[in-house]
């Protein structure tokens, strides 16, 4: 039964090494046995997804605008003016000035190569804090800081694309995105907002995103391998990408009263936070399956699996014992893209249902096939090494 | 009996716990006596060298176990310290909260001490692969933890018992306002019961005062640091980067009655609207602060005569405080040259993430003491702006209801109001 206050999904804004949009990622991911894009030796000996070639110009008009940015609040202002395009509320003034927005983030990009000057010279003295302050205060561009600040995607989507109802920006890796999604739904269907912008990027292109994962030897090493076949390989299993995701989610009646086309309602989104070391996550994402109500029959399920040969494992394990899932892990294809991971997941979800057809398998050896309409599509994202959560999406 | 819903038919929002840490100590007690007898916090900087910087003061809080221990362990430190306070005092379990975690903190990165103590435990190549390769032969997750977004509040979910996936937010210096709205929401949803809101930042490094520094947004008056934080004045120059935390304990006033707690305030709004203007200046017409307070006010179902008191953002910045009387001016028109209007920041710096939660704590206070602390060093008004800031000395007064403003970079303007009293 639908009701006026349903969430559903009325833009989509994608960017991964796949190239960007919704039609170009529908047109990619149906094509049976489809290899990635990968980039082995820019940051060997990890394997990324690169971003594809992007006209900043398409989404970000001004010159100057893109300048005081860097390629991650680029990328995610990029995929944000996408899904607004997409839902026809971009350049309507009315519609982005009343429009809320929560951005999952984590940092932007430092200076790599004053970093790695300051570095050098540490070798040979012993007052580093004297260094560091030699260094930053003569070689730091000042408006650097607004690029690596993480609520300045945000920012730079309000200047762009002119959305200012509201700016929230959520840290804390994919559970930021779980959260940002479940937090814009909760707000539409409680009748506090009735369209919300929500969504992030990730630009791993850049040494601190690797480290950021391999401080905990989380990257995975050697030839590349499907998400589900890394354990056991050299290093912790995930392979990262560029990409960013965004939605706009929408009040049914507000999408239907402006006559726009719904891809998908969004059901249920649920997330938690297993204590992980006492061997939790198992139930808990069990636990989380119960919660989201799943439908009997057959169920199409995205997965964001990062790979991390734990989290994996778990994930796979718990989705196995329930044989009603067939279960495409996209990041075989895209690359583990952090915040992003669960917006994306969702908007993968949300094409199957719209395009009433699933996805052949991304890994022949593990995922079975899925046959017939889609009328429900799950999606989750358990988090390389702390939250989780999943979300129903269902035929609008 | 009080009312239990709103004007909008929502559950009211009580307080029952609050807690706060800044450059003036730890805990309410100590915070309050020196705010009002109008002491600051601000001192010269001594963790680390100030050689080369142009900024050598700040509101660091330097007592704390974790303050020479990098930014993520004091923030967390900070953060617990508050938390247990507002705990405690709602007489809830400190173990077993019960009830969701919203943080405000500020964004993460690898400490310099870490980048270079990985980086000197090598002598193979150079740069960043030199790093990488150190890293993924780590043993121990503790480097790690700190560069994730999410630990800080994975720690504190653990130490306090929280339920679900704690929230961790930047809104920038509007962030601790953020943390409350989002657990007032989440109660007016009837998502859960209670919240544990904290704003907290420890992150005042070298290189995040070079940043500012950069950007010229920091006071530069080193000579009399207690001087330095001067709102309203004609020679304000700049804010003063400090560290602190906040915390809250929001209930429903319902559920909080029914368990006896003591009510020590109401949540009555929350009022946001971005701007597009500029990455780091507010739109010239103060526009959306103004649409911030208007937004705040219909949330909270009261008109602009039912405020008595303002706590202001009041950074001690030329552009800040320029536009935050604009903003006051137009919404509260000729009434706001007699209604008082404070800067905490005067005494304790700006404490980034943390200053939203902080200055709400502080506001629920003043209703609480019947007393307002001072905007100190006010010894040379701007002529423009044209406001009672409740100079130098503290003042007496029954003060009902409280409107605090938090504005941040990246076009953030987020505004609460409180009040004594339920209606």
């Amino acid at each position: 039964m639908s009701s006026p206050h349903d969430v559903v999904i009325t833009g989509i804004g994608l960017v991964s090494s796949l190239g960007e949009g919704p039609d170009a990622h529908w047109q990619k991911l149906t094509q049976p046995g489809l290899e990635p894009v990968l980039e082995a030796t820019r940051f060997a000996p990890y394997t990324i997804h690169p971003l594809p070639e992007i006209d900043w110009n398409l989404q970000i008009a001004k010159r100057g605008d893109q300048r005081q940015m860097e390629t991650w609040q680029r990328l995610g202002t990029y995929a944000a003016g996408l899904a607004l395009d997409d839902a026809g509320i971009k350049g309507n003034d009315e519609l982005s000035t009343t429009m809320d927005m929560v951005v999952a983030a984590g940092g932007g990009e430092r200076d790599e190569a004053v970093d790695a000057a300051i570095l050098a010279a540490s070798e040979s003295r012993n007052d580093r804090d004297v260094l560091l302050n030699e260094k930053l205060t003569t070689e730091l561009r000042p408006t650097l800081f607004l690029a690596q600040l993480s609520n300045l995607l945000a920012g730079n989507i309000s200047i762009v694309h002119k959305v200012t109802g509201s700016s929230r920006t959520f840290m804390g890796e994919e559970g930021a995105g779980v959260s940002a999604v479940e937090t814009a739904a909760a707000r539409i269907r409680s009748g506090q907002s009735t369209h919300v912008l929500v969504g992030g990027a990730f630009q791993t292109e850049h040494s601190d995103m690797l480290l950021g994962y391999e401080l905990a030897g989380y990257l995975h090493r050697g030839p590349w391998k499907p998400v589900w076949q890394r354990q056991g390989s050299e290093g912790g299993g995930v392979v990262t990408g560029s990409g960013g995701a965004f939605l706009v989610l929408e009040q049914r009646e507000h999408a239907k009263n402006r006559g726009r086309k719904i891809y998908a309602e969004l059901g249920p989104v649920v997330s938690s936070r297993a204590r992980r070391r006492r061997g939790e996550l198992n139930s808990e994402i069990a636990a989380l399956l119960k919660q989201a109500a799943l439908p009997d029959g057959d169920l199409l399920t995205i997965s964001a699996a990062s790979g991390a040969h734990a989290a994996t494992a778990a994930e796979k394990a718990v989705l196995d014992a329930n044989p009603a899932l067939a279960v495409r892990a996209f990041s075989t294809l895209t690359g583990h893209m952090k915040e992003a991971q669960f917006p994306f997941a969702v908007a993968l979800a949300a094409m199957a249902v719209d395009r009433k057809a699933g996805y052949p398998v991304f890994d022949a050896t593990v995922e079975r096939p899925f046959e017939g309409t889609p009328t429900s599509v799950l999606a989750t994202a358990i988090g390389y090494h702390q939250f989780e959560g999943l979300g129903l999406v269902k035929a609008a | 009996m009080a009312n239990l819903r709103d004007h909008m038919g929502r559950p009211i929002v009580a307080v029952t716990g609050i807690g706060v840490v800044t450059s003036l100590g730890v805990g309410k007690k100590d915070n309050w006596e020196a705010l009002t007898s109008g002491k600051s916090g601000i001192h010269p900087i001594t963790r680390f060298p100030v050689d080369q910087l142009n900024t050598r003061i700040s509101g660091m809080v330097d007592f704390l176990p974790s303050s020479s221990k990098g930014a993520s362990h004091l923030t967390y430190e900070l953060a617990e310290t508050a938390a247990q306070e507002a705990v405690s005092e709602a007489g809830l379990d400190s173990g077993d909260f019960g009830g969701p975690l919203f943080l405000a903190s500020p964004p993460v990165e690898l400490d310099w001490a870490d980048r270079f103590s990985l980086y000197n435990s090598d002598k193979q190549d150079s740069g960043s692969e030199r790093l990488l390769r150190v890293a993924r032969a780590l043993k121990e997750l503790d480097v790690f933890e700190t560069t994730q977004f999410g630990s800080i509040a994975d720690r504190l979910a653990d130490r306090f018992g929280t339920r679900g996936l704690p929230i961790t937010l930047s809104t920038a210096c509007a962030s601790g306002a953020t943390a409350i709205q989002l657990g007032v929401e989440a109660i007016r949803r009837g998502e859960c019961d209670k919240a544990l809101s904290i704003g907290a930042d420890g992150s005042a490094t070298a290189e995040a005062l070079i940043r500012f520094s950069l950007l010229s947004a920091l006071s530069t008056h080193n000579d009399i640091p207690e001087k330095a934080s001067k709102p309203f004045s004609k020679d304000r120059d700049g804010f003063v980067l400090a560290e602190g935390s906040g915390a809250l304990v929001l209930e429903s006033l319902e559920a909080a009655l029914a368990r006896g707690a003591t009510i020590l305030g109401i949540m009555r709004g929350c009022g946001e609207k971005a701007d597009d203007f500029h990455r780091t200046r507010s739109k010239p017409d103060a526009s959306p602060a103004i649409a911030a307070v208007r937004a705040v006010l219909a949330d909270a179902g009261m008109s602009e005569d039912e405020i008595e008191y303002v706590n202001a953002h009041g950074t001690s910045t030329p552009e800040n405080d320029k536009m935050e009387h604009l903003s006051l001016s137009t919404v509260f028109g000729e009434r706001i040259a007699s209604m008082p209007v404070s800067s905490n920041k005067s005494m304790i710096g700006h404490t980034l993430s943390a200053a939203g939660a902080v200055e709400a704590a502080f506001s629920l206070m003043t209703m609480r003491e019947s007393v307002i602390p001072p905007t100190i060093n006010y010894d040379n008004p701007d002529p423009a702006i044209v406001l009672d800031v409740v100079p130098n000395k503290k003042r007496n007064a029954e003060v009902g209801t409280v409107l605090s403003n938090s504005f941040g970079f990246g076009g953030q303007n987020t505004c609460l109001v409180m009040a004594r009293e339920p209606v």
